[in-house]
């Protein structure tokens, strides 16, 4: 099966990089789905979740705010200024996160610390 | 003890208490700029992944936009100066304000006027004992930049440069930092970020299309813009300044722990030296003042005898 190298890179680390069959994102204007012979592509990503289908049957979830995707030649890279593995992510700090967002209705906090929730838990 | 003896003893320990102080900060140093330039690496990927993707939708696309096109008549442009905060780092503040002082004047001879930008308290602090205008400054985060600081520090220059020039917008914008070659040379550079200068890049695809052409092979991959070509330059250039910006910032960090490492060493050496010829003229003093005793000792010894001798 074909394959598509994926490198997830924030901006002061590489996240995650590796071999997949599938990667879905969330650009601006939908989920895109991108498989091995995509056309080239450059995207602008909203802050989602991102999940990589690893060639090795595996699933990688990432947090991703804000960035880009591209495509080109079967290579695939991921640019956000912050991004975070689902592993890694702290479902309670991210708990408390939410509601102290919600409680000052700091709209953009509170989209971080819901889609760092969905990574993490797996929950749509 | 006598008067001389004591001062040198004095100085030497004072010296070697500051010996002890520039060591330390020596090795402080030295650790830091591995983090540092640990750093520089880690957020190499982002970098590159987001020039290259810069470059492809400008070359990819026949986009006209504001921060990739140079203006016809550019009259102001905006200079980001990279400084320390704190000093004891040998030229390296210095050298960095000498190459922006370098630049401005390239500048004004070119017809631009300048508006400086200002990252750390030395620079800020020079600036303003001139009483030099500065549009904006940060410090507080030099010698450990995150990317958020950056962010802080590139937010007000790209709304200038997206500004209209009447508005008091920039139609330039150079950063000057301290470039980290290795351990041993820094050297202060000057890179104009906007317009960005795709030359380079149009040269390389055009030599890639030529070759091709001959080739009958590959070309330039044709990207699909999602939204839009413009709406992802639109979102791609304030992280391409981000990020050279978060970069230079790095670099310059690494920069400022190497040059006081370097300084640091030098003070901890001459520190030495300076103990160690002291220590010699203590030595030299104290051996005076022996010899001063047993001569007295010996001449008030010699005239009792001869005393007593005259009294028999």
């Amino acid at each position: 099966m074909a394959e598509l190298h994926v490198e997830l890179v924030a901006a002061d680390r590489s996240v995650w990089s590796g071999e997949a069959t599938l990667v879905v994102a969330r650009t601006e204007s939908g989920d895109i789905g991108v498989m091995p012979g995509h056309q080239p592509l450059l995207g602008v990503l909203q802050s989602g979740p991102v999940t990589i289908r690893t060639s090795d049957g595996g699933t990688v979830v990432a947090a991703v705010h804000g960035g880009f995707i591209s495509f080109a030649d079967d290579k695939l890279s991921v640019l956000a200024e912050i991004a975070e593995l689902a592993e890694e992510i702290d479902v309670e700090r991210a708990q408390q996160d939410l509601e102290r967002a919600r409680a000052n209705e700091d709209a953009i906090a509170e989209r971080r610390a819901e889609v760092r929730l969905i990574a993490a838990t797996g929950t749509r | 003890m006598g008067a001389q003896l004591r001062v040198y003893k004095r100085r030497i320990k004072s010296i070697t208490a500051t010996k002890k102080i520039t060591k330390a900060m020596e090795m402080i140093a030295a650790s830091r700029i591995v983090k540092a330039q640990r750093q520089v690496q880690a957020s190499a990927p982002y970098a590159t992944e987001l020039t290259r993707a810069v470059t492809a939708v400008a070359t990819g696309s026949n986009t006209k936009h504001p921060l990739t096109t140079e203006a016809e008549n550019p009259t102001r442009a905006a200079v980001l100066l990279v400084t320390s905060d704190r000093g004891l780092a040998g030229g390296y503040s210095s050298n960095a304000i000498k190459a922006a002082d370098r630049l401005t004047e390239r500048l004004r001879s070119e017809g631009k006027e300048v508006d400086h930008y200002i990252v750390g308290r030395k620079g800020v602090a020079y600036y303003g004992f001139r009483e030099r205008p500065v549009v904006e400054s940060w410090t507080g985060f030099t010698d450990k930049p995150s990317y958020a600081d950056a962010k802080s520090v590139a937010a007000p220059l790209i709304e200038a440069v997206q500004k209209d020039t009447a508005d008091g917008g920039v139609d330039e914008l150079h950063i000057v930092f301290t470039e980290f070659v290795s351990m041993m040379t820094q050297s202060p550079v000057d890179n104009r970020l906007l317009p960005l200068s795709l030359d380079e890049a149009a040269k390389e695809s055009a030599t890639a299309k030529s070759a091709a052409g001959a080739a009958g092979g590959e070309i330039l991959p044709l990207y699909d813009f999602e939204p839009s070509a413009e709406g992802v330059l639109d979102a791609l250039l304030p992280r391409y300044v981000e990020s050279r910006i978060y970069n230079a910032m790095l670099q310059a960090a690494a920069s400022e722990h190497a040059a006081r490492r370097r300084a640091m060493k030098s003070a901890t050496d001459n520190a030495g030296d300076l103990v160690k010829s002291l220590s010699r003229l203590a030595n030299a003093a104290r051996q005076a003042e022996i010899t001063q005793e047993i001569s007295e000792i010996v001449g008030g010894a010699s005239a009792l005898a001869d005393a007593t001798a005259g009294s028999d």
